[in-house]
């Protein structure tokens, strides 16, 4: 098929500006001094990733073939990023031959459209929603609001951000922001039915949710999820949760509508023994986590008797037109990568403005949303969201080099900015780097940091509009060796110390 | 008019085509065969599931009925899948009712608790696997009933995860279980128990 034929005058688009979350009010730097104001926001934050960093040292600490893991894990999902469009084809098929209906969309608003048909035509006004950042990124429960269709979140978190009318701040603990009194507070003022005597400890409000939700589940007709994997040759589809909400969802409604990205397939069934190990100690830093639930189409006398799977572009296919970019495709969305994430600990994710925050979102969301090139974009502001230390990396069970991507990213940004002595520095920079093909990509990294940063070695000011993020602190620069010399070393070593202590006073 | 199918897959090709990937080499060179004793196993799945808050009875077969009753203590009204060993129940001295499919969800919200067997179960991680066979039932009923009480041969326990999944149709509901659900949503207390059954108890028989 031609390209005219297909309406491809250039590049594939990106997703589209005023529909769903991937793009925030303002730049980073403003978004995050905001952030960086409250405080109760940071001690939380602060607690939650300290703590999550160490169950998962601890967990992948005693896999001895962790490296291999990753390894594995980063190949399969390159091998099917390289092989999209025909394992796209097998999986459709797969889904189909059992019972599934396949449905396609370019965008959000398309994504939008499609489920919401698929609600009304059931005569459904409430669905029930598992835990999804496809369909957070798409803004589905505001479409279905405005069609007069309720959506109801079921993880406890998610229902503690729906009914506090608030933005998730974590990938995987998305109230993190929220303590317990003020969450007693939300369900007392939003939850319909809720006990007037409700207390504040968390086993009397996961109480209180299940109650509420229990209700709902059954008399469910309709549920929403996601999906962390989708397997091409099978057909076969799997949510990875904790609480059970999840596993009422895909069972209990008469119909199930799924919303994937296109770039969460894996070739083969057999894949799941790398990422079923890869994903919950990376995640929740457990061995295991509770409930994984795994379906193919349908299956007569057990759960939904309709299965309609959304497969979602929305700026993945222009994420994947550039051959560096494309690495951030393969994530498993686990949020290894916040955890460790300095300026993510001390900003928390609202300032990120994007369902995808922290270091993966900051590679990520300008990807599928692009950067504009006023001075003013968020998204543009993104890339500079890092002081490249490279800890996400590290952790990355996929092995996505997010430190390079950034440099990628605020290259590509810089080139068709206006910021023209910048540019031209960046420019050169990114010469000597590309003819020193020894180089690696940490290398790489830091030094276009050194070249950014003056003779002193600091950060002290870069040009508008990241002026604001820089003021608020000088960054201190990888010196000549090497990122990971640096990063070993007693002046890489203190540097890292000072920013926990800083983070432990919540000085910053 | 062009479908949204076509447009995707074509931006898909497109894309590809416009900076073309180097074929990939998958490495496998991970561990997918642990071959470790029936002692380890067993201890290893003890400890796993412990450590998850999950009931563990260790039994021999000729104790099975004895080991369930005690598994069962606290119900009086179950429910089992179809294909269930009714012998296990020798010596539970409530009622039992059998689910093929005809148990609204209320109705099973109001039994006290419910008896399966499972598929395959991975010792490193603690983790039971119900493939929905006859001797484990359809997904409802291990998810509504507060109280699941699991039976696990130790010869269906295998080392890691590969060679559990190795061990699955990957069409069937598969349902993957390490311990009672669980959230540590408010302020990263954990709290088990949340919207599966919040009582999961296990009995792994150590021969046949």
């Amino acid at each position: 098929m031609s390209r005219a034929f297909l309406g491809l005058p250039g590049p594939p688009p990106r997703a589209p500006r005023d529909t769903g979350y991937l793009r925030g009010q303002r730049p980073f730097p403003s978004a995050a001094h905001a952030a960086l104001e409250d405080s109760q926001q940071r001690r939380n934050l602060g607690k939650a990733t300290g703590t999550i960093r160490d169950k998962r040292a601890r967990m992948v600490e005693e896999v001895p073939d962790w490296e291999r893991l990753r390894s594995a894990g980063a190949a399969i999902k390159a091998d099917a990023l390289a092989r999209l469009p025909e394992l796209l084809e097998r999986f459709e098929s797969a889904v189909t031959e059992r019972g599934g209906v396949v449905h396609w969309a370019r965008d959000a608003v398309e994504a939008n459209e499609i489920v919401t048909r698929l609600v009304a035509d059931r005569g459904a006004d409430e669905v029930l929603k598992v835990k999804s950042m496809a369909t957070q990124e798409i803004g589905l429960n505001e479409h279905l609001a405005a069609e007069g269709i309720s959506a109801v979140e079921t993880d406890l978190a998610e229902l503690i951000v729906q009914l506090g009318g608030d933005r998730p701040s974590h990938i995987l603990v998305p109230a993190i922001h929220r303590n317990r009194a003020e969450i007693r507070d939300i369900f007392l003022r939003e939850m319909p039915g809720v006990d007037p005597d409700l207390d504040d400890d968390p086993r009397s409000l996961a109480e209180q949710a299940r109650k509420y939700l229990r209700a709902k589940f059954m008399d469910a007709r309709v549920a929403v999820s996601g999906a962390n994997f989708g397997i091409a040759d099978t057909g076969t589809l799997s949510v990875v949760e904790s609480e059970g909400n999840g596993r009422m969802c895909l069972t209990m409604p008469e119909t199930l509508v799924t919303v994937m990205g296109i770039e969460k397939l894996v070739p083969s069934f057999a894949d799941l023994e790398v990422f079923l190990q890869l994903l919950p100690r990376s995640s929740t830093g457990e061995r295991m986590n509770p409930y994984t639930s795994m379906w193919t189409g349908v299956t007569a006398g057990d759960g939904p008797r309709e299965f309609h799977l959304v497969l979602l572009d929305n700026g993945r296919s222009a994420t994947l037109a550039d051959g560096v970019g494309r690495e951030a495709l393969r994530c498993i969305r686990c949020s290894a990568c916040l955890n460790v994430c300095p300026v993510y600990e001390r900003t928390g994710g609202k300032a990120y403005g994007s369902t995808y925050p922290g270091p993966i979102g900051a590679v990520l969301t300008p990807q599928l949303a692009g950067m504009h090139e006023t001075r003013d974009d968020p998204n543009a502001s993104l890339p500079y969201a890092s002081s490249l230390c490279g800890a996400c990396y590290d952790v990355c069970p996929v092995k996505i080099d997010i430190p390079s991507l950034l440099v990628e990213l605020r290259h590509q940004h810089v080139e068709r900015s206006r910021y023209t002595a910048e540019a031209a520095m960046m420019r050169a920079a990114s010469l000597a780097m590309s003819s020193a093909t020894r180089f690696t990509k940490a290398q790489r990294a830091s030094r276009l940091g050194r070249v950014l940063g003056g003779s002193d070695g600091r950060i002290t000011a870069l040009p508008p509009p990241f002026a604001a993020w820089t003021s608020a602190r000088d960054l201190p620069v990888p010196p000549r060796e090497t990122f990971r010399e640096w990063w070993e070393s007693e002046q890489g070593r203190a540097a890292m110390a000072r920013a926990r202590r800083e983070a432990e006073r919540g000085e910053w | 008019m062009v479908n949204a199918r076509d447009v995707v897959l074509g931006r898909v090709r497109e894309a590809l085509a416009a900076a073309p990937p180097r074929p990939v080499e998958i490495p496998r060179d991970y561990r997918r065969e642990r071959g470790l004793s029936d002692q380890r196993r067993l201890d290893m799945v003890v400890d796993r599931l412990t450590e998850y808050g999950a009931g563990v009875y260790r039994c021999r077969a000729e104790e099975t009925a004895t080991t369930v009753a005690a598994a069962l203590s606290d119900a009086r009204r179950i429910v089992v899948p179809p294909g269930l060993d009714r012998s296990w129940l020798a010596e539970f001295s409530g009622s039992v009712e059998v689910d093929s499919g005809e148990f609204s969800v209320r109705a099973l919200d109001e039994v006290d608790g419910v008896l399966t067997s499972s598929a395959v179960t991975c010792a490193e991680t603690g983790t039971v696997f119900l493939d929905a066979s006859s001797d484990q039932g359809r997904r409802a009923l291990t998810l509504v009933p507060d109280l699941h009480v699991c039976v696990v041969e130790l010869s269906s326990v295998v080392a890691g995860i590969p060679e559990a999944v190795a061990e699955l149709e990957p069409t069937r509901p598969i349902t993957m279980i390490s311990g009672p659900s669980a959230t540590s949503d408010i302020e990263l207390d954990r709290v088990e128990g949340v919207h599966g059954p919040r009582t999961l108890r296990v009995v792994v028989r150590v021969d046949r």
